[in-house]
C-alpha cells in the first residue's frame, strides 16, 4: 500500500543514517561536521516539501512495508496536516539548530557526538509524528526517551546534567511504559494497530469499558512527556544540557511529543467528561503553575524552562476543552510557541556564551552590548507575553477567548479567572526577562564584556523571529497551515480566520488585565521575591530522590530476598512458581473426561516400578554414599530402557544403555577428583521443606502425566508415518524424522553437542593453567591408587572385543535407516568400545596410539552433515532435502543408498567426536595429578617376562 | 500402565528436585540425572503408551504404530543431557579445584563481598 508516500520511509530512515557521518565527518574539522550533520535534515526536509502540497490539499499518504501483517507489525507510515506540520518544524528546527550549535558548542565539546545524538533524536522524532502503526509509533516514543538522555547528558563532566539526564529518562521513560499498556488496549479495542483504523474508531473505543483505563495510561505517556503537573519537575533539571539541545527539545520537539499525541488521539478520545476534566485540568494547573515559578527564576534557562511547561500546559488545556475552536487555538499555539520559544532560548544561549552568566541578578544594561542580540530577545519575550503585533498575542486571544465561556463543574468562573492569572505571570516573567536583562544601566561586573556574537550564531534565532512578526503582523500567512493541521486533528472540515482585532470581546478584557497586572507584578519584583524565598515549598527534586531512594529500597530487599547467591535458593522459588503456576493453570482449563483406557499391567512391569522407585528413594537416601548413588544411578538407568523396549521405542532403549554407560565413566572419573565426602550440612528444617516441595513437585508433575497419558489427542506423527518410506526411504521412522523430516533440528543438537565438548576442553584449558593445576600436582592422589592398573585380563577382554565392538557399531549405524539404531547410537557404541582401552591401558599409552584428534572429529562431523544438507541446493531443492536410491551390487542383495545416511555419518563422526573429547578431557586431569605412562599396555605382561627367566636359568 | 509410568516419572521428579536442592555439588548433579530421567519419559509419555507398535514400518497394511515423534526429540535429548551433564561435572570440577571446597552456594562471606562491591560502586 503506497500511495504517494513512497518518501516517507525513506524520510524516518535519513536521520539515521546521518547520525552515522558526523563522528567520521569530524575529523575533517568542525564546518563540515556540521555542514554533513545539516545535509541528510535538509534532504529529508525537501523531500518532505515534494509531499507538502498533496498533504495541504487534502491528501492523506501512506507507505507501508509489511514485516509481521499476521501479527499487526508493519512500518506503516502516513502523513496528515498534523504529521506534516511537525514534521516541518523538527527538521526546520533541526537544521537552524545545527547552524547555531556549530557556533555555540566550544572545542573542548566533542561535536561529532553531539551532532550524531542530535540526528538520532530528530529520526525518533520525525518517526513518532509521520508512524501509522502505534507499536512503530511506540518504538520511536521510546527512542526519544533514550537519545534525549544522551542529548541532556551531553556534558557528562557535570553532575548536573548527569542527574538532569537520569530524571528525565525515569520520568518519560516511566510514562512511555504507562502508554505502551494504553496503546495495546486502544489497539485491542480497535482490532488494529494502525492508527488510521483507530482513527476512524473514535464511537467505538469511547463506548468500550476498556476506554478509561487506556485515556489513563495514554495520557501518563503524553503528561510525563509534556512536563505536565506533577511530573512538570524534570523538565528544568533538563536544562543542565547545552542550550541547542534545549532550545531543540523543549520548544520544538521532545514535550511537544506529548501534545502531539494528545492532537493526534483527539478525535478518538476526547469528547468525554474523563478527558475533560484529566486533560483540561492537568493543563489549567501546569499553566500557572509554571507561570508563578518562571517569575521566581533567576536562571534565564530555568525561566524559560518553567515558561516552557506553563505553555504546554496552555496547549494541553486547549486540546483538553475538546472543542473545535480550541483545537485550532492549540495547532496555532504550538506554531507560535515554537518560534518564540527556541529564539528565546538561543537568546539565553548567546547570553550565556557571551557574559559567561545566566543569572539575571548579574545581568542588565545588555541592550547598549549587544543591540542586535538584545532586539531578537525583546521581540520574542514580548510575544511570549502575548502583546499585540506579535504571534503570541494571537494565540493567547483564542485561548482566552475559550477559556471564558468554559464551565468547571458547572461554575463558569474558574478557568477564565485562572487563565487570566495565567497569562498575568507569563506576561510578567516575560516583562523581566526583557527588563532585567537588556534593559537598565551598564554594569561593570559582568563575568565576562559581553558583545553581539557573530552572524552565524544569531542567524538561526534571527530567522525565528523573523516569523514571529510575519505572523504577528499578518496572521493570514499562517492560515493554511493552521487549518491544514486542524483539520487534521479534528477530523473536520474547518475554515479558521485568523485575524489581529476580534472586536470587544471578553478575551481582550482578559488580556489587558494580564498585562496591566504583569506591569505591576514586574514592579514589585523585589518584595515578592523575598517572600517567595522566605516561603516554605516543596522541592521536586527531593521528593524525587526521595521516592527514588524508596524505590530502590524496596527493590534492593525484594532482590536480597529473592536473589542471595544461593542456587538452591533460586531453584526452589523457580519450582514452588512453576508448581503453582502449572496448578492454576491446571484447574483452570476445565479437565475433560479421560478417554483411553489404560493399557494392562504386567508382572514384569510391576517390578520394574519396584526397582526404579527403590533405587531412586536410595538414592536420594544414600545421596552422601557417593559410589554406591552411582551404582543406583545406574540402575535407574537400565530400568528405564526396559521400559523404552516394553513400550515399543527399541531406539530410545537402545540410546538410553549407551548413554548411561558413558554417563557413569564420565561420573566415575570425576569423583576421583572431587572431594570424597559430602558433609551433612543441611538441617532437619531445610531437609524437610525440600523433601515437601520435591514430593508436591513431583506429585503434580505425576497428576500432570497420568491426565495427558489417559487423553486422547490429534497428532502431526500420521505424515511421518506415511511419508517415513515414500519420502525419505526408510523404515526407522524415528530415523527418518531424525535426519530428514526434522533434520534441521538434528544438524542443531549434534552443533550443541560438538560446542558442549568443546567447552569441556576450553574449560579444562583455563583449569590448568590457573591455581588448580599446582593443587593438582600437590595432591597425593597414590593412596586411593590400584597396585595393578592395567590387569591383564582387562586388557586382553578388551583388545578381543574392539573388533566385535565397532563392528556391532558399523552394523547398529547401516540398519539404522530401516531398524533401530542409527547415528547417534552407532557413535556412543564406538566410543564405549574405545573408551574401554582407555581404561584397560591407562590413558597415556592409549592417547599415544591415538591418530585422530577429536575435535577435528566434530568438526568434520558437522561439515558432513552441513554439506549433505548443501548438496540438496545443488539439485535445486531446500537444504537437507534427502535423495536415495537402490543399489544392486552382485553378489550382494540390493541395498538401499541415501543422502540421509551421509547426514547420519555427520551425526556419527560428531557425537563420537563429542562424548571421546568430554571424557579425554576429563582425563587428561589425572596427568597433572602425578599419574605416570605405563610403557606397555599392562603392569605384568607374562610374554616379556619369559625370556628374561629362560636368561636366568641358563 | 498408565499409572505406572505416570508415578515413576514423579518418584524421579521428586528425587531429582530433593538433590538439586543440596547444596554440595555432587547430589546436585545426580538430582540432575534424575531429573533427565523424569523429563526424557515425561515427553516419551506425550506420545502416549502402545504395547507392540515400534515405528518400524512393516509390510502388512493395517500395523499398528506408535507415536515416532516424541520418540524422536527425547532420542536427541538423552545425548544432549549426556553433554549437559559432562559440563556441569566440569564446572563443578573447576569449582572445586579452585576454591577448595564444592558448595554451590555462595559463603557469607563471598555474599558480602559482592554486596560491599555492588553498594560500594
Amino acid at each position: 500500500m503506497n500511495d504517494g508516500g513512497g518518501l516517507l520511509p525513506i524520510i524516518a530512515i535519513l536521520p539515521f543514517l546521518g547520525a552515522l557521518v558526523p563522528g567520521v565527518m569530524i575529523r575533517a574539522g568542525r564546518t563540515a561536521c556540521a555542514s554533513f550533520a545539516a545535509i541528510p535534515t535538509l534532504i529529508a526536509l525537501v523531500m518532505l516539501g515534494t509531499l507538502a502540497p498533496a498533504v495541504m490539499g487534502g491528501e492523506v499518504l501512506h507507505a507501508e512495508i509489511a514485516w509481521l501483517p499476521q501479527l499487526g507489525l508493519s512500518a506503516s507510515f502516513f502523513l496528515d496536516g498534523l504529521g506534516l506540520l511537525f514534521a516541518g518544524m523538527i527538521l526546520g528546527v533541526g537544521l537552524l539548530i545545527t547552524l547555531y550549535a556549530r557556533f555555540y558548542l566550544s572545542g573542548d565539546d566533542p561535536m561529532g557526538q553531539f551532532y550524531a545524538y542530535l540526528l538520532l533524536f530528530q529520526g525518533a522524532m520525525l518517526g513518532i509524528v509521520i508512524s501509522d502503526n502505534i507499536l512503530l509509533l511506540l518504538i520511536f516514543w521510546e527512542l526519544t526517551s533514550l537519545s534525549s538522555f544522551l542529548l541532556i547528558g551531553y556534558w557528562n563532566h557535570l553532575p548536573e546534567g548527569r542527574q538532569g539526564a537520569r530524571m528525565a529518562l525515569a520520568v518519560t521513560g516511566g510514562g512511555g511504559l504507562a502508554m505502551i499498556g494504553g496503546m495495546l488496549i486502544l489497539g485491542n479495542i480497535a482490532g488494529s494497530y494502525d492508527l488510521t483504523d483507530i482513527l476512524g474508531q473514535g464511537d467505538a473505543i469511547r463506548a468500550s469499558e476498556w476506554y478509561l483505563p487506556a485515556l489513563i495510561l495514554i495520557l501518563l505517556g503524553a503528561f510525563t512527556k509534556s512536563a505536565q503537573f506533577p511530573f512538570h519537575f524534570w523538565l528544568p533539571h533538563a536544562m543542565a544540557a547545552p542550550t541547542p539541545v534545549s532550545a531543540y527539545l523543549h520548544s520544538a520537539t521532545m514535550v511537544k511529543a506529548g501534545v502531539f499525541l494528545m492532537a493526534r488521539m483527539w478525535p478518538v478520545l476526547s469528547g468525554t467528561e474523563a478527558w475533560f476534566y484529566i486533560v483540561a485540568t492537568t493543563g489549567l494547573i501546569t499553566m500557572v503553575l509554571g507561570a508563578v515559578i518562571a517569575l521566581f527564576k533567576d536562571d534565564l534557562k530555568a525561566l524559560l524552562a518553567f515558561s516552557t511547561v506553563s505553555h504546554l500546559g496552555l496547549m494541553t488545556m486547549l486540546l483538553g476543552f475538546g472543542t473545535k475552536a480550541a483545537a485550532i487555538a492549540a495547532v496555532f499555539h504550538v506554531i507560535n510557541h515554537l518560534t518564540f520559544k527556541a529564539a528565546l532560548f538561543m537568546t539565553a544561549g548567546i547570553v550565556d556564551h557571551e557574559a559567561h552568566t545566566r543569572d539575571i541578578r548579574r545581568l542588565g544594561g545588555l541592550a547598549r552590548l549587544m543591540p542586535v542580540t538584545a532586539a531578537i530577545g525583546t521581540i520574542t519575550a514580548l510575544s511570549m507575553a502575548g502583546i499585540p503585533l506579535f504571534n503570541g498575542f494571537l494565540s493567547k486571544e483564542m485561548m482566552l477567548e475559550e477559556a471564558s465561556h468554559t464551565l468547571w463543574f458547572e461554575n463558569p468562573w474558574i478557568v477564565p479567572v485562572l487563565a487570566t492569572v495565567g497569562a498575568l505571570f507569563s506576561v510578567a516573567y516575560s516583562l523581566r526577562f526583557i527588563f532585567h536583562v537588556f534593559g537598565g544601566p551598564v554594569r561593570d561586573d559582568y563575568p565576562s564584556r559581553p558583545h553581539d556574537p557573530p552572524f552565524g550564531m544569531y542567524a538561526a534565532p534571527a530567522v525565528l523571529t523573523l516569523l514571529v512578526v510575519l505572523i504577528g503582523v499578518a496572521p493570514f500567512l499562517a492560515e493554511p497551515v493552521v487549518t491544514m493541521a486542524a483539520n487534521a486533528v479534528t477530523g473536520a472540515d474547518l475554515h479558521p480566520h485568523l485575524k489581529l482585532w476580534h472586536g470587544i470581546t471578553p478575551a481582550l478584557f482578559m488580556s489587558m488585565s494580564a498585562v496591566a497586572g504583569g506591569i505591576v507584578l514586574l514592579v514589585l519584583h523585589h518584595p515578592l521575591d523575598r517572600g517567595w524565598r522566605a516561603a516554605p515549598r516543596p522541592e521536586a527534586k527531593a521528593i524525587f530522590d526521595a521516592i527514588l531512594a524508596r524505590l530502590v529500597a524496596v527493590s534492593n530487599s525484594l532482590t536480597a530476598g529473592l536473589h542471595n547467591g544461593a542456587i538452591s535458593r533460586y531453584l526452589a522459588i523457580f519450582v514452588v512458581a512453576t508448581v503453582a503456576l502449572g496448578y492454576a493453570a491446571f484447574t483452570g482449563g476445565g479437565l475433560a473426561a479421560a478417554t483411553r483406557p489404560m493399557l494392562p499391567v504386567p508382572p514384569v512391569a510391576v517390578v520394574g516400578w519396584l526397582m526404579l522407585v527403590v533405587a531412586t528413594a536410595l538414592v536420594v537416601v544414600n545421596h552422601r554414599a557417593r559410589f554406591k548413588a552411582l551404582v543406583l544411578i545406574g540402575v535407574i538407568g537400565l530400568t528405564i530402557s526396559g521400559g523404552f523396549v516394553y513400550l515399543s521405542a527399541p531406539d530410545l532403549a537402545l540410546t538410553q544403555i549407551a548413554v548411561e554407560t558413558v554417563t557413569i565413566m564420565l561420573l566415575l572419573l570425576a569423583l576421583h577428583f572431587m572431594p570424597k565426602t559430602t558433609p551433612a550440612e543441611s538441617g532437619t528444617g531445610l531437609r524437610l521443606r525440600d523433601g515437601a516441595i520435591a514430593l508436591v513437585a513431583g506429585g503434580a508433575v505425576a497428576t500432570l502425566a497420568f491426565a495427558f497419558m489417559t487423553r486422547d489427542f490429534s497428532t502431526i506423527s500420521d505424515f511421518h508415518l506415511a511419508n517415513a518410506y515414500k519420502g525419505g526411504g526408510g523404515h526407522n521412522v524415528v530415523n527418518v524424522i531424525l535426519v530428514d523430516f526434522r533434520g534441521y533440528d538434528t544438524y542443531g543438537e549434534i552443533i550443541v553437542l560438538g560446542i558442549a565438548g568443546l567447552t569441556i576442553f576450553a574449560l579444562l584449558e583455563a583449569l590448568l593453567s590457573g591455581p588448580a593445576a599446582a593443587r593438582l600436582r600437590n595432591t597425593d592422589y597414590s593412596a586411593n591408587r590400584s597396585r595393578d592398573r592395567h590387569p591383564m585380563m582387562m586388557v586382553v577382554a578388551t583388545r578381543a572385543m574392539m573388533p566385535i565392538a565397532i563392528m556391532v557399531g558399523i552394523y547398529i549405524f547401516l540398519r539404522g535407516h530401516n531398524q533401530p539404531g542409527g547415528g547417534f547410537v552407532a557413535g556412543l557404541v564406538i566410543s564405549i568400545a574405545l573408551l574401554m582401552q582407555y581404561m584397560a591401558s591407562g590413558f597415556g599409552w592409549t592417547q599415544e596410539r591415538q591418530r585422530v584428534e577429536y575435535h577435528a572429529m566434530i568438526g568434520l562431523g558437522v561439515a558432513v552433515a552441513g554439506l549433505t544438507g548443501v548438496g540438496a541446493w545443488l539439485a535445486g531443492e531446500p537444504f537437507l532435502t534427502s535423495a536415495f536410491g537402490y543399489v544392486h551390487l552382485p553378489p550382494i542383495e540390493e541395498f538401499e543408498l541415501a543422502t540421509a545416511m551421509l547426514f547420519d555419518l555427520g551425526v556419527f563422526l560428531t557425537v563420537l567426536g563429542g562424548v571421546m573429547l568430554m571424557l579425554y578431557s576429563l582425563s587428561r586431569i589425572s596427568r597433572y595429578a602425578g599419574e605416570t605412562v605405563n610403557v606397555g599396555p599392562m603392569d605384568f605382561d607374562p610374554s616379556q617376562q619369559v625370556p628374561s627367566e629362560k636368561r636366568e636359568a641358563e | 500402565m498408565e499409572i505406572i509410568v505416570a508415578s515413576a516419572i514423579g518418584v524421579l521428579t521428586a528425587g531429582g528436585i530433593y538433590l538439586i536442592l543440596r547444596l554440595r555439588a555432587f547430589p546436585v548433579i545426580l538430582g540432575l540425572a534424575l531429573l533427565s530421567y523424569a523429563v526424557n519419559v515425561f515427553i516419551f509419555a506425550t506420545g502416549r503408551l502402545k504395547v507392540n507398535a515400534p515405528p518400524i514400518l512393516r509390510d502388512h497394511g493395517d500395523a499398528i504404530y506408535t507415536d515416532p515423534l516424541p520418540q524422536a526429540l527425547v532420542l536427541t535429548a538423552i545425548v544432549i543431557s549426556f553433554g549437559m551433564t559432562a559440563v556441569l561435572v566440569m564446572i563443578a570440577l573447576g569449582a572445586f579445584l579452585e576454591a577448595d571446597h564444592d558448595r554451590i552456594d555462595m559463603t557469607a562471606a563471598d555474599t558480602a563481598e559482592a554486596t560491599k562491591k555492588e553498594t560500594g560502586a
